[in-house]
Order: C-alpha cells, then structure tokens, then sequence
C-alpha cells in the first residue's frame, strides 16, 4: 500500500516535471540556437586559420588567443581607447543622465517636454549623430559651431580641428557618444527614482532634513541598484562603440580612435582571419563578462 | 452555413491548386547580387530589355551598402546559396578564396571563343584585374574569371574656376610635385582649402602613396619589396613618405583631411570648398548630382620624379562573376556578354557615367570622364601585381602615413615600424 502510494507520488513528480521541461523547452531551444551555438562555434572558430571563405580551415590550437595576449599591441591599445571613452561615458554622461533625471522627477514645468527632448539623441542612427556632429565641428564641411563659440568667447587660442587632433580625437569622440547616449540613463534614473516612496521624502522633511539631507540619505541609498543597472549597460555599450567613429573620423586615425570592434572588423575584412577575428571576439566578451561581474559583486558586497 | 460553405470552397480552392503541378517555364530566371545603388535603375532597364529580346527574366537584386553585400556573398559562399552572377568586393586573395572554394566559374574558354571574340572587346587592363595568370602565388588555375562591367582610374580632379582665382592657368594644372607644392601658399593666403581625399578611410592615402612609389622607384622595386627583397627603410620608400610630410608642410593638404571620410570630401570639392581632390572615375557622376555646373578637369597626381612614369590605380571598377555550381551558368555567361556588348556599354555609361569596360564604347562619354579614360595607359593595380602586400604591413603603412601628415611620426621612424612589422610577418611566414 505504501509502496503503491509511492509509485503513485514519484509517477506524479515526474510527470509534473516534464511538463515543466516542456514549459521550459522554446524558451531553453531559443536561447541555444541564437545564443549558446553561435558562442561554441565563434570560440570553435577561434581555433582555426580561416579566410571566411574556404571550406577548409587550419586548425592551430590556441595560437590565436596567444597572438592576441602577447603580440597585437593594437588590440590592447584598442581596449584602452574604449576603456578610456567608457570611463568619460560612466562618469560625464551618467552624472549628467542622473542630474537630469533627478531635476524631471521633480515638479518642474514642461517635464513631459525634457523627457521627450532628453530621448530624442538615443533613437538616432548613431551615422546621422556621426554627420551632424562633424557638421557642428569641422572646419571646412561644417558650421563649426564649437570653434566660433570659443573665439566670439575671446577663447580663440583653444579652437582647432577637434577631430583630426590626435590630442582631441578620442575625447571629442567619447563627449559624442555621451550626448549621444545620456538619455538611456536618464530614462532608467528617472524610472528609478519614481519608484521611491514619496512618504519618505515628507517624513524626513516631517523630521527636519534639508533638501541635501534627502538627496544623500533617501535618493543616493535607494538609487544604487538602478546605478549599478546603467554602470553596467553603460559599461557594455561603450565598449562596442564603432559606427560613430566610422562616421566621425572614418576609422582608426592612425590608432587614436581604435577600439576593440575596429580591430575586430580589421580581422575580418581587411585582413581576412576571421579565425583570428573570433578569437578577438571571444576575448572581449570574456573581458566584459568579467568587467560585468566585478560591477555585480561590488554592489552585492555594498548591500 | 453561409460561413461553412464559403470555408469548405476556400479549402477545395487551395487543394486543387495547391496540389497542381507547377507551371513549368523553359526559360530560366537568372539571380544577380550586387552593390551598386548609383547603377541599380540602368540594371534594372537593361534586364526588361534583355527580357524582352529573350524572354529570360534577370532579378538584379541590390544590397547596400557595399560592407553588408560583401558579408551577404561570403555567408552565401559557406551555404553554397550563391546567386548565378555576383560580385565581389575586397582583395585578390579573397577572390582567389572564392575560386578555390569552387564558387566562380572560369571565364578563359568563353572568353577565348570565336577566336577571343568576348576577350577582344575589353581594355586589357579591366580584364587584368580578374585574370590569374600562370603560376600566381595564389595556387590558381591561369585563367579569366569575371567580366569587367566598367572600369576606373583613381587620380586627382582640379577646380578650374579656383585655379583660376590663384592666377594659375585652368587648363594647366600641376605637372610636378614642386608645381603642386608653391600653390600651398596660395592657397592659404586666398583661404582656400587644397586637397581633400577620403584619408579617414586609410585605403586611399595607401593608393596614393602607391602612385609615388612608382613614379620615384618602378614598379620592379615596389614588388620587390613587396616579395621582401628591399626593405621599407631604403631611401626611396622614405622619399615616398616624406611626400605627404612636404604635402602638409606646404600647406597644399585640406585641414582635417586626416580623418576625411569620402563622402565629405566629394562634397567639399562639389561645392567648391576644395580646390583639389583625389578621387576615383566614379566622383563624375557623383559631382554631377551634387553640382552640375563644376567646372574640374582630370589629372595625374603631379610627378616627383623623372625616373619611372606616374601610375595611378585603375582597372576593372566592378565586375562580374558565374557561380559554379548555378544550374544556369551557360545563361549566366551569355547575359553578361550581352552586358558587356557595345550597346549596353554605351547605354551604362551614359546613365551612369562610369568608364565602359568594352574599348568601343568610349566615344560618346563627358570630356572629363575621358580625361579619366586617357589614364588607362598608366594604371596599375595591386591585384594585377601577382604578388600581394600583407594587411598588418598595409595597414602600419597607412596608420604610419596618417602619423606624418599629424606630424605625430617622422618619415624615418614610419619606415622603421613598417620594416619591423613586414620582417615579423616574412618570418611567420617563414615559420608555416
């Protein structure tokens, strides 16, 4: 009887668990098909000396990560530009997205307006922003509307080709991509910030706290995971960054405005190794994989 | 009931002619893949006109821009899902990948039909470029594989109103590089801009500095060292390099030229922001939908030394190829010999103002377009070289160039890096 019952018991639980794996089953095949397989194969890839045409491929082993790790001084001088457009993008573009979003979340006239406004450079084609910038900087093919607000300033010593300085090239690249990219975090801050209990704000003012008070002990604390949220997206978004280069300088610049996905691309169609290319690839998911993380275990150990 | 009859006639209608044989049709429909926006409308015209002297349908299908066609043909490639007739975009070895993967038929036996009648229409040179001759260091079979539609030379166009406005003769430009050098000062004293090119783009600066490593050195020393039997450290390479040095020290480079993307230096030198630009044969029909009304003129980039003649690059600007293993292949080949025919030369050239591939169809071209023609006699091309470049070499060459004209890197120091990188590169080689 206890026996039958049992049976009975693990009959049920598995056939509630198949029917949980069926649930399950689209979902886990979508993810394998446009997601694991290509990962496994890109890394496969990795492996091989292929021109991205022939059927057959050369297969040398881990030689092309070694390449990557101890002879491409391009690709490390790529990750450091994009690292150096990422830290400009975390730190210059967050603050100004989180200002903003803060200021719209208060009762300010026309804040449906900003809001619309503040979104409108996200939703552009990152070539438009690319053209209509250069429009706004060059000298020759453009209004060159920066270099005329410097001299009618009496700041005329600072105006110059922004864009072909190898000085200028890769921060005026990175303020593009701010601009450009400002309104993401400002829609997340924004969202976050009004999920914040508006009780609170009254009991603190109830209690006598300052506007400043309110910010740094209410806001700051209750804002961080939304932070560590957009310090993460912003992290893996500037780091691919490469049309608006393309469009703004037209490539590398003689390595001043290289990044990571330029040199992948360089792989693969100016030099045809797209065995090496995959390779490159592979590293740098890897590299902000592991940047995800550390971001991740930081605001972890913070909580 | 309504509702049920009309479902019921709905399903009887798909079963029968669902289920009926497809109707067969004798005349196969033959596949084009291509990039070209500018010639997608004659395409398209010439294919109902072939239709209708035929009755075989031809689908040019065009996929732009130019990155996202080359992706599109080399995943084809993999899938074997190739078009009857495509083009490729890139180098010579890549072209040589397609071939050895077995994707592009060989041209050399239609070609050399009736006594080369299909060969004998085209420039040699347009036919160079898609020609494998015996004993290549691609390991191809000699032949002719693909059919020039047009052809191209890269030089430089001149503004004849603001050479004007300099006090220099309109119909004179710049023979010498000196010549090229002393309106530098000219132009910065009228505020003009000098050259503009796509430099951002790197690959026009290494054409240029091609052009002056033939003219300073021959082409027998370029592909030596190319073969690596003289290193980019000899005087002449850096003579070559200092050309760009001496080009900005004079002041004859437009600002920002550097970072120049194509597109903007065709619309500088449109709109008559620019009085000098270096260009392809293709900028006639661009420059003539920003501007009709410019007034340039086509020329060689101006000498540097008396040695060895000027050569600019130019060939087969885009070409056509069969696929293998398309069960039209023999209708593929005949529709590009009626493409490649006088007729349909003239019509492409006349509606698109590119250079005719086909030798008979220049006659009735603009004057400037036939400046670009003249050229023919000094083009080369590094895919007609038989040896090739490796792309980190090309690429420091480029980078390092960009370096000079920002006055980052002295010619010397640019030579060096060059040097070091094609050594490290002929010693893997060396290694395999």
């Amino acid at each position: 009887m206890q026996i039958n019952k049992l049976e009975r018991k693990s009959g049920v639980k598995i056939r509630e668990n198949i029917e949980n794996y069926i649930f399950v089953l689209p979902a886990v095949t979508i993810f394998s098909i446009f997601y694991i397989i290509p990962f496994v194969w890109v890394f496969q890839l990795g492996l091989y000396e292929w021109d991205g045409i022939s059927f057959t491929k050369v297969f040398v082993g881990l030689d092309n990560f070694r390449e990557i790790f101890f002879q491409d001084a391009n690709w490390w001088h790529a990750m450091w530009n994009a690292g150096y457009i990422t830290l400009i993008a975390l730190t210059l573009q967050n603050i100004l997205a989180f200002m903003l979003a803060w200021a719209c979340d208060r009762e300010i006239k026309m804040k449906n307006w900003y809001r619309v406004i503040f979104f409108i450079p996200p939703v552009l084609s990152e070539v438009v922003v690319g053209m209509a910038w250069r429009f706004i900087i060059n000298d020759i093919d453009g209004a060159n509307i920066i270099n005329r607000g410097l001299i009618s300033m009496g700041l005329g010593q600072f105006a110059h080709n922004w864009l072909s300085d190898p000085n200028t090239a890769l921060t005026t690249v990175a303020v593009v991509h701010c601009w450009k990219g400002f309104g993401w975090g400002f829609l997340i801050f924004l969202a976050g910030l009004q999920t914040i209990p508006r009780e609170l704000y009254e009991a603190a003012r109830v209690d006598g706290a300052s506007a400043w008070q309110s910010f740094k002990n209410i806001t700051i604390p209750l804002m961080i995971p939304v932070m560590v949220l957009v310090a993460i997206l912003t992290v893996l978004g500037t780091m691919q960054v490469f049309v608006l280069i393309v469009s703004l300088v037209g490539g590398e610049f003689a390595g001043h405005t290289s990044v990571p996905v330029l040199r992948i691309l360089a792989s693969m169609r100016g030099s045809s190794r797209f065995g090496y290319a995959c390779a490159q690839g592979i590293t740098f998911g890897l590299v902000l994989i592991i940047i995800s993380f550390i971001q991740y275990r930081f605001h972890k150990k913070g909580q | 009931m309504l509702l049920r009859s009309l479902f019921l006639g709905v399903f009887v209608l798909f079963s029968v002619f669902g289920c009926s044989a497809q109707q067969t049709d004798s005349k196969p429909t033959i596949s084009i893949w291509h990039w070209m926006t500018d010639r997608d409308p004659a395409f398209q015209e010439l294919a109902k006109k072939y239709e209708t002297l035929t009755g075989v349908k031809v689908n040019f299908e065009l996929y732009a821009p130019s990155d996202a066609y080359s992706q599109k043909i080399r995943a084809a490639g993999q899938g074997t899902n190739l078009p009857d007739i495509f083009g490729i975009l890139g180098e010579k070895r890549d072209f040589a990948s397609f071939i050895k993967a077995g994707h592009i038929l060989d041209l050399t036996p239609y070609m050399e039909a009736d006594n080369n009648s299909w060969k004998n229409i085209f420039f040699p040179k347009a036919l160079a470029v898609n020609e494998f001759a015996p004993q290549n260091s691609y390991g191809i079979n000699p032949g002719i594989y693909g059919a020039p539609i047009d052809i191209m030379t890269i030089q430089m166009v001149y503004n004849k109103k603001m050479l004007s406005q300099l006090g220099l003769n309109p119909n004179r430009p710049p023979q010498t590089l000196q010549e090229f050098l002393d309106i530098g000062p000219k132009l910065q004293a009228a505020g003009m801009q000098g050259l503009v090119s796509g430099w951002g783009e790197v690959w026009m600066i290494d054409c240029l500095a091609n052009n002056y490593a033939f003219n300073i050195m021959g082409k027998d020393k370029v592909l030596a060292t190319i073969r690596g039997e003289v290193p980019y450290t000899d005087p002449d390479w850096i003579q070559v390099f200092a050309i760009f040095k001496q080009m900005k020290e004079a002041g004859v480079l437009a600002q920002g030229v550097v970072t120049m993307i194509n597109k903007s230096a065709e619309q500088l030198f449109a709109n008559e922001k620019a009085a000098f630009a270096f260009n392809g044969s293709w900028c006639v029909n661009v420059y003539k939908g920003m501007n009709p009304g410019l007034e340039y003129g086509a020329m060689l980039p101006p000498k540097a030394s008396d040695k060895y003649p000027m050569a600019v690059w130019g060939g087969a600007g885009s070409s056509f190829m069969v696929n293998a293993r398309s069960k039209n292949k023999e209708e593929a080949v005949k529709f590009l010999v009626w493409l490649t025919s006088q007729d349909q030369q003239a019509y492409l050239a006349a509606s698109t103002n590119n250079l005719p591939a086909n030798k008979s169809s220049l006659s009735k071209i603009p004057e400037v377009l036939a400046q670009f023609a003249r050229s023919m006699d000094n083009a080369t091309h590094p895919n007609v070289w038989g040896v090739s470049e490796f792309s980190l070499v090309i690429e420091a060459f480029d980078r390092g160039v960009q370096s000079i004209i920002i006055g980052e890197k002295t010619p010397e120091q640019v030579a060096d890096e060059v040097q070091k990188i094609k050594e490290r590169e002929l010693a893997k080689r060396k290694a395999q």
